[in-house]
């Protein structure tokens, strides 16, 4: 067998031709649609444009395709195509207060004004394989009834008229111990490198791009110990909600259209000190579309993640703001773990002179005692 | 062996992939060229940037390539090499891509080359003035496998807190006799700043210190760019009684004869038959062209 020294660049070619016609699969089977993944493949569609951070369910959806359905792989096509748009003007906060309300849920209270709306959840399924899918028999389906949700009340208001947990944020100026300021303009880690100490919006955003398995098994930890903060889920809720736009030649806001989130509000131990009546403190998370265990994972980290704003010991990764922001980007993660594929010949063999040398040093060490 | 060859891709006109000039947007290329300017001002010292996404995975060489994207002009000459060889999978995708979206000329030789972008090397032939090189980073700090995080270390660079990187290299002597770090061997800049020099071997080290073109170093994934102006003093680190030295070889190169250039390697058959061969393919074939040995395998 004779080792090829050359041909970067036909194997190259070869690859990817190799790799289209794999992607497609049997080609007697019919191509799969973007719109088919778009609409029966929402929650990958969803957790691509999440961590793609880029609202775009069409885009997601060629990303999959185009990704043989790995998401990493799709959520790097989005983000390497978001990186190029041109950005005209920020929106204004969204209100998820006016969210019209697919989903929302509070395991805090029993019941409370708009009540609990289970929504279209894979929560109470049993996991049964449904083999009637695999017969591809589409079941006819009884249509929700549609109620129509009104505007709920958030349920932290609820525990914030009593003053039971700290604001969430506050506009500058109105500092309160234990809240949050609000930043003029919100930092923005595409735009400006990450610099530490991170502010709370900067953090958020990172999570909110992070990798949900990794989130996942960060919030997990919390629970088992490790920098535990006493979770309830306050409230999450999943919905449309309204994108407004306020052009400076306008002067006033203009809907430029719904986006579908998920945010989840989640009530932690409270603190409280010898000047200050105790009260709750809060994790909170946001995700585009339906994901709702990366919200729930972000707002565990993040309530961890303010160990140092509460005053609290820093003991553990989730808490540890460099340990978790310099690692949750999965495309951080994902390029540099696989770069261990390049070639590295050159540092191989630096380490292979150095280390045939020292063992030719260590033989004739023991050749000297034996001698 | 093919000559180094001036080549043109007319077909991959930046005009119709619907992408700026070298990919990225000009207010980017301008931030990135004042971080740039920032770094040069202060040799060694890690600018941190606000690097994009590119569509290529970081770690494989998003930094070099924003770096590139940056200062290549259209009429620059461009060469990209990984292990010192044009001809690797990752120099060839990276070529390919300033091919396609800058439509720029591409170049094999380290002479006719303006921007030469490296993963691991320094090119065997000297560089001269008026060249670019654009070195690809890993990881940016020196001090990170010392101290993990980012707060300590900016401080330990500020007050030349650099004992710590000393005791390791003498633990590697305590250990092993030698000094055990082969690659990515630590150099300090115009006397102030302790920087990585990527992970090139050791041996390319004393080809940084005076040289008369200007090294850029670019960290994608984190964030950073430094620099190495034109004839500034580069010294790696050692000790008096354990001066730095380079590797060396035993063997010559199978192709040109070199015995004064880094090998590589090469496992040929199942009996774990070796031969030795330069890693930088362009200085290989130049001498091959003026009539070193020749009795190929």
């Amino acid at each position: 067998m004779y080792v090829a020294v050359k041909g970067g660049e036909k194997a190259i070619d070869n690859a990817h031709n190799w790799l289209d016609e794999t992607r497609r699969g049997d080609p007697s089977l019919p191509e799969l649609t973007v719109a088919q993944i778009r609409e029966q493949l929402g929650l990958a569609v969803d957790r691509v444009m999440t961590e793609g951070s880029l609202y775009d369910p069409e885009l997601a959806a060629l990303a999959l395709k185009q990704a043989s359905g790995d998401a990493i792989e799709a959520i790097f096509l989005l983000r390497a195509y978001r990186t190029t748009l041109p950005r005209f003007l920020s929106s204004l906060p969204v209100e998820t207060d006016r969210m019209a309300i697919r989903r929302r849920i509070s395991a805090a209270y029993k019941d409370l004004p708009g009540g609990q709306v289970l929504g279209p959840t894979y929560d109470y399924t049993h996991r049964l394989l449904d083999f009637t899918l695999l017969a591809e028999n589409e079941r006819a389906s009884t249509p929700p009834s549609e109620d129509a949700v009104e505007d709920c009340p958030r349920v932290l208001d609820f525990l914030n008229q009593e003053g039971l947990i700290e604001r969430a944020f506050m506009k500058v100026g109105q500092g309160q111990p234990g809240g949050s300021a609000e930043p003029e303009t919100p930092a923005d880690l595409t735009r400006e490198p990450l610099d530490y100490p991170a502010d709370r919006d900067l953090r958020l955003q990172a999570l909110a791009r992070g990798d949900e398995g990794f989130l996942l098994a960060l919030a997990y930890s919390t629970q088992r110990g490790y920098g535990r903060n006493h979770p309830f889920a306050g409230e999450i809720r999943q919905g449309d909600v309204a994108v407004e736009i306020a052009p400076e030649e306008l002067g006033f806001a203009v809907v430029i259209g719904d986006i579908e989130v998920t945010e989840c509000d989640m009530i932690n131990q409270f603190i409280g000190t010898a000047s200050e009546a105790p009260r709750f403190t809060r994790g909170y998370g946001l995700a585009f579309g339906n994901s709702e265990r990366k919200a729930l994972a972000m707002a565990l980290v993040d309530r961890a993640l303010r160990a140092r704003e509460l005053g609290e010991d820093i003991m553990s990764p989730a808490q540890d703001e460099e340990f978790v922001l310099a690692h949750c980007d999965n495309l951080d993660s994902s390029g540099f773990v696989s770069h261990l594929k390049l070639p590295h010949y050159v540092d191989f063999q630096s380490e292979l002179v150095l280390l045939r040398r020292l063992r030719k040093e260590f033989e004739e060490r023991q050749e000297a005692k034996h001698a | 062996m093919t000559n180094a060859t001036l080549t043109q891709t007319p077909e991959a006109r930046t005009d119709n992939t619907g992408y700026n000039f070298a990919y990225l947007d000009e207010q980017t290329k301008r931030m990135i060229r004042r971080c740039l300017l920032k770094a040069v001002a202060v040799p060694g010292y890690q600018v941190p940037f606000g690097g994009r996404e590119m569509p290529l995975p970081y770690g494989w060489g998003t930094g070099g390539m924003q770096v590139t994207a940056t200062v290549i002009g259209r009429d620059d000459v461009l060469k990209v090499i990984d292990q010192g060889a044009d001809d690797t999978t990752n120099a060839v995708s990276i070529r390919r891509f300033f091919a396609r979206t800058a439509g720029i000329a591409t170049t094999e030789s380290t002479r006719e080359a303006s921007v030469i972008q490296t993963r691991h090397r320094i090119p065997e032939t000297p560089l001269s003035e008026g060249q670019i090189l654009v070195y690809q980073v890993p990881i940016p700090d020196p001090l990170r496998f010392i101290e993990p995080r980012e707060t300590e270390t900016r401080k330990m660079h500020a007050l030349q807190e650099y004992g710590v990187m000393h005791v390791k290299l003498y633990e590697d002597i305590a250990r092993f006799g030698h000094i055990a770090t082969t690659y990515a061997y630590p150099v300090k800049v115009n006397g102030h700043y302790v920087m990585d020099p990527s992970p090139i071997p050791k041996f390319d080290n004393p080809k940084m210190h005076g040289s008369p073109a200007l090294q850029l170093f670019g960290a994608g994934r984190e964030k950073r760019v430094y620099a190495i102006p034109p004839f500034t003093r580069v010294e790696s680190l050692d000790f008096e009684d354990h001066p730095f030295e380079i590797q060396g070889w035993d063997q010559t190169c199978e192709f040109c004869g070199s015995d004064h250039s880094f090998l590589d390697e090469v496992v040929i058959n199942d009996e774990g038959g070796r031969i030795f061969i330069c890693s930088d393919t362009d200085y290989c074939n130049q001498r091959l062209d003026t009539g070193a040995r020749q009795e190929a395998v």
